[in-house]
Order: structure tokens, then C-alpha cells, then sequence
């Protein structure tokens, strides 16, 4: 067991607890840094897929996970941060400029759309955010002029500083950009975190009418959440729509909203952790899917069948056991594990069980 | 000038009065608890001040100004806080977290340097946390600073959610029941505690408590509510030998007049 011995106040604020956490996230660095050295342009490919979803993860964990509000309309604030990124290179606009900006619109328009919304509560505010990832669709379509409609629109070269970027052409630096704007990302969001801003999500989230009583305001928090939240996605629907090259009206539809909440279900909600691992399970799945598929036909000798929604199922099958069996998601679990070794022998089964809660201040409205 | 006045405060719930023609006030510095049976309208007067209701009648004032046409999160800032009954302390936080949830109020950098935690939020951050830790070494609560609230006992959830409320450094405080479910000697702390936020704090302390004992160990003044309407007002002892606060308590059951009866 480790005894962390605090000497400032500063301590309980710095990023790093200790200096063997500081080593292991810093080992963590030098991997991911050294990743395009280890592995080919077709993983690094892959690599550049899981960290653009984890920054999506972290878009939507700053909402459902930190503030409390489900959103399953997540999608189209991609689609916007995508949308508004590609427009504006093609007409020029540096990238340097287009790619902040595209998540600055994002989060101006989820701001707007938040306040009528977010005065709807749980099982009702999923169903407002559900009407509007399905407009996305409609809305791309009707403004064709802008954003191609159904044809699509193709993501334009680009470059920073005179470096040309380019998902098939230099991958690596790519995978370079993706990475920077996800420590960027991170390191905003554990200063907010940090600061009154983020315990005031929290504070909404475990129980607004205290949050009230001391000062919160409840609708002006959700809302910065709300649009913090929506900036993050719409960045990291910005360099999806750079990776994937092309994109139409059907690339940021439901199931991505839905693949986006399912995401951080099963690495953890409620922590940034969570969005990493959910990245890594969501990104490599289909290719987990597909290899186990061509390793079951090779052997049996079935030549090559694909099932329909195989991808889906196996989906639905991983969420339904995380719901059953460790709602806490990934991160939960490996809470658990370390608490074991940290504690050996000590660790009780009971340690984490949830207790019922002691009854509610009757809720107010 | 008065501290906190409710002028004939009614409120109403479809047909049940719940808060009928109220008035009282409180003076700087007195500790002044309500008290009567359950379902008399003493929560209720405590959501009316924290402005989770809105009156049908009346006025409610904090330093001669009325506060009716605030919000609930707008409250806090004139110095008015508050525990609530069922406890409402953010289960998934430390202690310590809880407590700087305390200090929203005084929270003046904006958004946009939370970001990116410049020089000036460090520096709020530390000045916080110092008041922070004066209020933990006054409620004892350094063994829990940072354990999580969903595993702690229902005696120090009591007290967390009374250190929660001074962190906002409050003028006035309102504490729903804070010696319910406590053991005889958290109970004793207890009063000390409300005893040192009124002398040394200078805090004005309104509560809503059964525990006679605590009532009359240190409030100045009692208000005694049954059925929303106002009883009797006076001293402890006064209160409590009020024929009226007995009857509502005890009941009407006509016990007194049955023995009238048999002397005859």
C-alpha cells in the first residue's frame, strides 16, 4: 500500500498524484509517441481511428458522465464540427484557423440547443437529443449547396505551417495530429475537472437541489456542459471527416450517436479513463470481428460467409454484460483490481457493492 | 434593522394549507429553532426561505430587502445556507470535493482560464481549499477528507453536510435536523458546534429540530408550528410548557377533561 505524504495544498491539485503514476502515464507517452516506429501505416491507421473515438468519448463524458445528462444526439455535432471544418478549408481558410473554429461552432450550437433541451430530464431529454441526431440527416440534405447533400463532400489537402497532412499520403503525421489534439483535449478537461467549473457538473449531476442551494446555477451549468461537451465531438467529427476523406449525410447518423453513449458505457462513465477504453474496445472490434470470423471459415473450411449485423450483435452482446455484470464499465473493473493488489490481503467482496441510498429530499418539481 | 423576516408567508398545496399565515423574524446573531410534530411546516418554511417554494401570500426578507423574486441558486449568495433533511451531499465526491462545492460562490475566475488553469485559478484554488481546512479542523473532519461520501457513515454525512454549508461562509444558516439519526455523543458535539458557529462565527442559526434537549441547550428562541400555523414563540421553556405546543404534541384526546370529569 502507498501512503502519499502531502506537504501542500498544491499537491491535491497537480496532475499527477505521485511520481509513480507520473512514470507510468509518461511510459504511456513514449509508447504512443514511439507507435508509428513499432507498428505499419495500416495500424497506425487504426491507432488514429481509436484516438479520434476517444476524443469523442471524452466530448460526451464531460456530458453523461460528468454532468449527468444522456445525449443521444451527439452525432450531429460531429457532423457539425465536420461540416464546418471541410467548408471553410475548401474556401481557404487555413487549417490552423478551420479546425479550432469548427469545434468553436459546434459548441456555440450545442450551447443554443441545450437550453430548451436540457430542461428535460433523463428518459426525455434522450429522446429530445434522439430528434435531433435524426435532423442532422434532413438538415444535410436541404442545405446541399453547402454540404454536398447526399453526394457528400470530399475533405480538401491541408496543410500546417507548409506540412502537408494527409491520411493515406503521410499517415504517420497524422496519426501525430490526431494524438496532439487528444493531450490537448485531455489536458483541458482535467483542468476543468480540476476547477470550480468541473465540480459544479458533479454537483448537478449527484443532486441538483443541493447544487442549488449552494449557488449553482443549474441552467447555466448544464448548458456550458453542454457546449464544452459538443466543442470536444465537434473536433473530433473534424478530423473523422479528414480521415475518413468523404462523408454524406448517412455518415453521422443514429447508430453513431448511439455507438458514441454505448462507448463510454463500457469503459466506465464518469471518468476520462472511460472514454480510452471505450475507444480501444469500439475501434478494434470490427477487425477482433473480422479476423475471428476468417480464423472460424479457414478452419472449418467454410470459405468465406459474412452474417448481417454480426458487428451489431456482438456490440449488443459486450453492452448487455457490462450492464449486468460490471456497470461501472472497464475502468470500474480495473478500479477493482488495483484496490485487490493495493489492499492484499485485505480486499472485501462487499467493498464496492452499492449501498442503498438513504431516501431523498423529495425532489421539487 | 431586521435580519431575516417572513411577514404572513402562506403556501399551499392544492387544497392542504401547508404554511398558513406565518410570521416571525429573527434577529443578528440568535440561534432560533422550529419546532413541532410532523407534517407542522417547518421544511417547508426552510424551502421557502431557500426559495424552492414560492408563496402564495406574503413576504419573505433578508437584510430589509425582499428576497421573493430570486432564484433558489441566487440565495446563496446574500449568505444564506442550508442542510437539508434526507442529506444531499454529492455521493460520488470526497469529502474535501464536497466541500469546495461549498466555496461556488466565492468563485470569481472565469471559465475560459479554468481551461486552461492559469496562474490566477491555482491561486483561487489554494485560497479555498485554506478556508476549506479551517472549517474541516473545526468539525474534526480531518480522518475523512478524502474518503468518498458513499461510504461513509450517516452521523459524519450529517456533519460534512454542515461543514458544506460554512464553506459558503454564510451570514445566516438553516440546518434541517442536524442532530436526527446522531448517537448521544454526536449529539454533544453537535451543540458545541452550534454553540461555537453563533459565538465565535458570529452565524445566525435557524434549525428545525425534535431533539428537545438540543433545542433548549442552545437556541434562544423557539417557534412551535403544528399544521402549518404558528403555535407559540418565546423561550425554550416557555415554548414547551405552552399548553398548546402540549396539546399538539400529545393531542386533544380529552384525557385531561375525562379526569376534570372524575373528580366531579
Amino acid at each position: 500500500m502507498r501512503f502519499v505524504f502531502k506537504r501542500s495544498y498544491n499537491d491535491d491539485i497537480k496532475l499527477f498524484k505521485h511520481r509513480t503514476q507520473m512514470f507510468w502515464y509518461l511510459a504511456l507517452l513514449i509508447f504512443v509517441v514511439a507507435l508509428p516506429w513499432l507498428i505499419d501505416d495500416f495500424l497506425i491507421g487504426e491507432a488514429t481511428n481509436v484516438l479520434i473515438w476517444a476524443i469523442a468519448g471524452m466530448g460526451l463524458m464531460v456530458l453523461a458522465g460528468h454532468t449527468g445528462q444522456a445525449s443521444l444526439g451527439h452525432a450531429a455535432f460531429m457532423a457539425i464540427g465536420c461540416y464546418a471544418n471541410v467548408i471553410m478549408l475548401q474556401r481557404g481558410v487555413p487549417f490552423i484557423i478551420a479546425f479550432p473554429l469548427s469545434g468553436v461552432i459546434a459548441g456555440i450550437a450545442g450551447t443554443i440547443i441545450a437550453l430548451p433541451v436540457l430542461r428535460l430530464h433523463g428518459i426525455y431529454l434522450a429522446i429530445a437529443t434522439l430528434a435531433i441526431s435524426i435532423l442532422t440527416d434532413d438538415i444535410i440534405v436541404i442545405t446541399a449547396p453547402w454540404t454536398g447533400g447526399v453526394g457528400g463532400l470530399a475533405a480538401p489537402p491541408f496543410d500546417i505551417f507548409g506540412v502537408d497532412i494527409n491520411r493515406y499520403g503521410t499517415p504517420i503525421l497524422f496519426y501525430f495530429l490526431t494524438l496532439v489534439v487528444t493531450l490537448l483535449v485531455l489536458w483541458a478537461y482535467r483542468n476543468i475537472l480540476r476547477s470550480p467549473l468541473g465540480r459544479s457538473f458533479v454537483a448537478v449531476r449527484d443532486s441538483e437541489i443541493s447544487a442549488q442551494a449552494l449557488g449553482v446555477n443549474i441552467t447555466k451549468t448544464k448548458a456550458i456542459s453542454f457546449g464544452i461537451s459538443c466543442a470536444i465531438v465537434g473536433l473530433a467529427g473534424a478530423l473523422l471527416g479528414l480521415f475518413a476523406g468523404a462523408f454524406n449525410n448517412e455518415t453521422f447518423n443514429l447508430v453513431l450517436s448511439i455507438q458514441l453513449l454505448l462507448m463510454i458505457v463500457i469503459g466506465g462513465l464518469g471518468s476520462i479513463h472511460g472514454a480510452f477504453f471505450g475507444a480501444l474496445v469500439i475501434g478494434f472490434l470490427p477487425q477482433a470481428i473480422a479476423i475471428t470470423r476468417d480464423g472460424i471459415s479457414e478452419t472449418f473450411g467454410l470459405g468465406t460467409i459474412i452474417i448481417p449485423g454480426i458487428e451489431s450483435g456482438v456490440f449488443a452482446l459486450i453492452l448487455i454484460g457490462f450492464i449486468l455484470f460490471e456497470p461501472r464499465g472497464i475502468y470500474g473493473r480495473w478500479i477493482k483490481i488495483r484496490t485487490y493488489f493495493e489492499l492484499f490481503p485485505f480486499y472485501r467482496k462487499g467493498m464496492f457493492k452499492r449501498q442503498k441510498t438513504y431516501l431523498k429530499t423529495e425532489r421539487m418539481k | 434593522m431586521s435580519f431575516l423576516t417572513l411577514e404572513n408567508v402562506t403556501l399551499r398545496f392544492g387544497g392542504l394549507v401547508a404554511v398558513n399565515n406565518v410570521s416571525f423574524h429573527v434577529g443578528k446573531g440568535e440561534v432560533f429553532a422550529l419546532v413541532g410534530p410532523n407534517g407542522a411546516g417547518k421544511s417547508t418554511l426552510f424551502n421557502l426561505i431557500s426559495r424552492f417554494y414560492d408563496p402564495a401570500e406574503g413576504d419573505i426578507r433578508f437584510e430589509d430587502k425582499s428576497i421573493l423574486k430570486l432564484r433558489p441558486d441566487q440565495v446563496p449568495s446574500l449568505g444564506i445556507a442550508r442542510t437539508f433533511q434526507n442529506i444531499e451531499l454529492f455521493e460520488q465526491s470526497t469529502v474535501l470535493q464536497n466541500l469546495l462545492v461549498g466555496r461556488h460562490r466565492h468563485a470569481k475566475v472565469g471559465g475560459f482560464a479554468q481551461t486552461f488553469f492559469t496562474p490566477a485559478v491555482r491561486k483561487e484554488e489554494m485560497e479555498h481549499r485554506r478556508i476549506v481546512e479551517e472549517i474541516i479542523d473545526f468539525l474534526d473532519l480531518q480522518p475523512y477528507r478524502d474518503k468518498y461520501i458513499a461510504g461513509l457513515p450517516y452521523g459524519i454525512r450529517k456533519v460534512v453536510e454542515m461543514a458544506r454549508a460554512l464553506a459558503t461562509e454564510p451570514k445566516l444558516l438553516l440546518l434541517d435536523e442536524p442532530a436526527s439519526g446522531l448517537s448521544l455523543e454526536e449529539t454533544q458535539d453537535m451543540i458545541f458546534w452550534i454553540e461555537d458557529i453563533k459565538k465565535h462565527m458570529g452565524i445566525t442559526v435557524i434549525m428545525v429540530e425534535h431533539d428537545m434537549n438540543l433545542v433548549s441547550a442552545v437556541s434562544d428562541r423557539v417557534l412551535a408550528l403544528a399544521d402549518g400555523k404558528e403555535l407559540a414563540i418565546g423561550t425554550p421553556k416557555e415554548v414547551q410548557s405552552h399548553p398548546e405546543v402540549i396539546k399538539a404534541y400529545l393531542g386533544s384526546s380529552g384525557l385531561d377533561d375525562k379526569k376534570e370529569g372524575a373528580k366531579k
